[in-house]
Order: structure tokens, then C-alpha cells, then sequence
């Protein structure tokens, strides 16, 4: 026997019953998005051949003549480059580093430019708020940070230089090695995935709640509410220049830690 | 038996409020010890802001795991 009868039930959420049509309260299935062509070529796949597209014609056409002085299009190249070999890669990795500059700044372009995706008009969500992206990216970055120290100490001596720390006494090291081994190979590829993956996914259900909350405002019998939706669309508006930030933000923090990992590879002592 | 009061909703929201008062008080702690560290020392404010930058990213993804497994599981 049903706790509440139907008319019951309707009467007690009444006043929550949106407007038709609209995808109110925001979910995981508003992430999912009806294919384009076939079961493969979506809407975010289409996202990620533009990024692809994008990045090789900027990089290709700003360095296709390189002057002395520099025009506009090959300093802001020089700038993205420079700024993540001194900043990220020489001072995360050391001189070593400057052999792997080129990757992390085209991560780092990739990164941005797919999660700006999450606030650019008609694409609107960014294709890393689907797991998959990041996690291929991660693991890139774990198969990266592996082999170079396995290539550089041998594979049992990189297990041995990460896993067990000097200086501590021996029966420390039984509660420190399956920690250091979680810490090491598995939860540095899973947080970076995760991180990159759950900001742009938060993100992008902020703007939900408050563009189509909005829109559920708009849509309600009373006046106050109506006017109140402006309070919606206002925040809509400052949640998408923070949006921008984090978008920016978030593609900083996977590349300097992935220099951060593979300088940890990289070093002699643990 | 009288139905009195009805909750909608699941208890994942529940979860991750509660998940969020740590890495709250976390990142406020990264950024008092930044200011703190820029109003004794300005010139090393810039030096500094990397650590910042790091810092709040990695204290953030703890709350955001939670989100995220409040939308995961059984939600």
C-alpha cells in the first residue's frame, strides 16, 4: 500500500512542477547528448577535431616564417611556449625538463582550449566534463612519468626509489610502502583525471542551474519570481567569468603536475 | 499511518555537504597562509603564488571527488 495516494502526492509537490519541456532539475543525463552521425561522431567528438584543428593551424601558421622581431602571432606562440618551459618545465624538472617543454605546452593549449569550450556559444560544455578525455590525458601522463624513470633507474630501482623512503626506521616502512605504492601508481593518474574531469562537470552543472533555473523562473505564475529570475541570469553571467577562470586554472594545475610527477621520476633520492 | 512530512530527494546532497566542510577549511588555510606570507614578505608573493595556485587546485579536487560521487553513486 503507497504511503501517499497519487492526489496526495501531487498536491504536496505542486509548487515543484516546472514549466514543460524544460530540463529542470539539471541531471547526469544533460551531459549525454543525442549523436550527430553514427554511433561515434558526437557532439563532443566534433569538439575535439576542432581543438585538434585549431591548435595545429595556430602553431603552425605562427611559426611558419619566425622573424627576429617577432609579429603578434608568433609572440603570443613564443609567450605560451616560454611561459611553460621557465616556469613549469625548468623549474619543475630541472635542465631536463626543456626535452619535454613542447608536450606540456601543447597540453597545456589542449587542456585550455577544450574546457574554454564549456562557456563558447553553441558548444557550450566541454568535452572533458566526459570522463574518457581526461583519463586518456592522465594516463598519457602516467605511462610518461613511468618511463622515464624506469628508463632512467631500471624498473625494480624506480620501485625501490619510490616506494621506500631514507632515513626512517625499518618498521615504518611497513605502513609507508603501500601507501607510498597507492600514492605513486595509482592515485596520481585517478586524481588527475578526476580533478580535470569534476571541475569542468561542476562547472558546467552551475551554469545549468542557474541559466535554465532561470528560464524555470521565468516560466512561474508569480511576478516577484519573474522579476527574481534577473537575480538567476545575473549569476549565470559571473558563474560563466569564473567558469573561464577555472577552465584556465584547471589546464595550469594538470600540466605543472605532470612536470611535478616526471621531475619526481627524474630524481636521484626519493 | 498519516504521512505528516515527506523529503524528496537522496542523501548524496547530504554527503557532500558534509564532504565539503574539509576541503573548505583546507583552502581557506592555503590562502591565510599566502596572504600571511605576502603582507611579511611582498617580494615573495610572487614566487609564492605557484604554491597557491597548486595548493587550492589539489585541496579543491577533494571536495569535487565528492560531488562527483554524489552524482555517481545511485544518485
Amino acid at each position: 500500500m503507497p504511503i501517499l495516494s497519487n492526489a496526495e502526492d501531487d498536491a504536496v509537490s505542486a509548487e515543484l512542477v516546472a514549466a514543460e519541456g524544460l530540463p529542470w532539475p539539471p541531471s547526469v543525463d544533460d551531459f549525454f547528448l543525442p549523436p550527430v552521425a553514427g554511433p561515434f561522431v558526437t557532439k563532443f567528438s566534433i569538439m575535439i577535431w576542432i581543438a585538434v584543428a585549431l591548435l595545429l593551424i595556430f602553431f603552425l601558421t605562427t611559426y611558419r616564417n619566425p622573424k627576429i622581431v617577432p609579429g603578434k602571432g608568433q609572440w603570443m606562440a613564443e609567450t605560451l611556449y616560454g611561459f611553460v618551459r621557465d616556469n613549469i618545465a625548468k623549474e619543475q624538472m630541472g635542465t631536463a625538463g626543456i626535452k619535454f617543454a613542447p608536450y606540456l605546452t601543447v597540453l597545456l593549449s589542449f587542456i585550455a582550449l577544450t574546457n574554454l569550450f564549456g562557456i563558447v556559444p553553441f558548444l557550450q560544455i566541454s568535452p572533458n566534463s566526459h570522463i574518457a578525455f581526461p583519463l586518456v590525458l592522465a594516463l598519457i601522463s602516467y605511462v610518461l612519468y613511468l618511463g622515464i624513470g624506469m628508463r632512467k633507474h631500471g624498473a625494480l630501482g624506480y620501485i625501490k626509489k619510490s616506494l621506500i623512503l631514507p632515513g626512517i626506521p625499518w618498521p615504518m616502512h611497513f605502513l609507508l610502502v603501500p601507501i607510498e605504492f597507492l600514492q605513486v601508481f595509482i592515485i596520481r593518474p585517478a586524481t588527475l583525471a578526476i580533478r580535470l574531469f569534476a571541475n569542468m562537470f561542476a562547472g558546467h552543472l552551475i551554469l545549468l542551474v542557474f541559466t535554465v533555473g532561470g528560464f524555470v523562473m521565468l516560466n512561474s505564475e508569480s511576478l516577484f519570481i519573474q522579476v527574481a529570475s534577473v537575480g538567476a541570469f545575473a549569476m549565470s553571467v559571473l558563474m560563466t567569468f569564473f567558469e573561464a577562470l577555472v577552465a584556465v586554472l584547471q589546464a595550469y594545475v594538470f600540466v605543472v603536475l605532470t612536470a611535478n610527477y616526471m621531475g619526481d621520476s627524474l630524481a636521484t633520492e626519493h | 499511518m498519516n504521512v505528516l512530512a515527506a523529503i524528496e530527494g537522496s542523501v548524496n546532497t547530504i554527503g557532500y555537504g558534509l564532504a565539503a566542510i574539509g576541503p573548505a577549511i583546507g583552502v581557506a588555510l592555503i590562502f591565510v597562509a599566502y596572504i600571511n606570507s605576502s603582507a611579511r614578505q611582498p617580494e615573495s608573493a610572487g614566487y609564492n603564488r605557484t604554491w597557491l595556485v597548486l595548493g587550492f587546485a589539489l585541496v579543491e579536487a577533494l571536495a569535487l571527488f565528492g560531488l562527483v560521487l554524489a552524482f555517481a553513486v545511485g544518485g
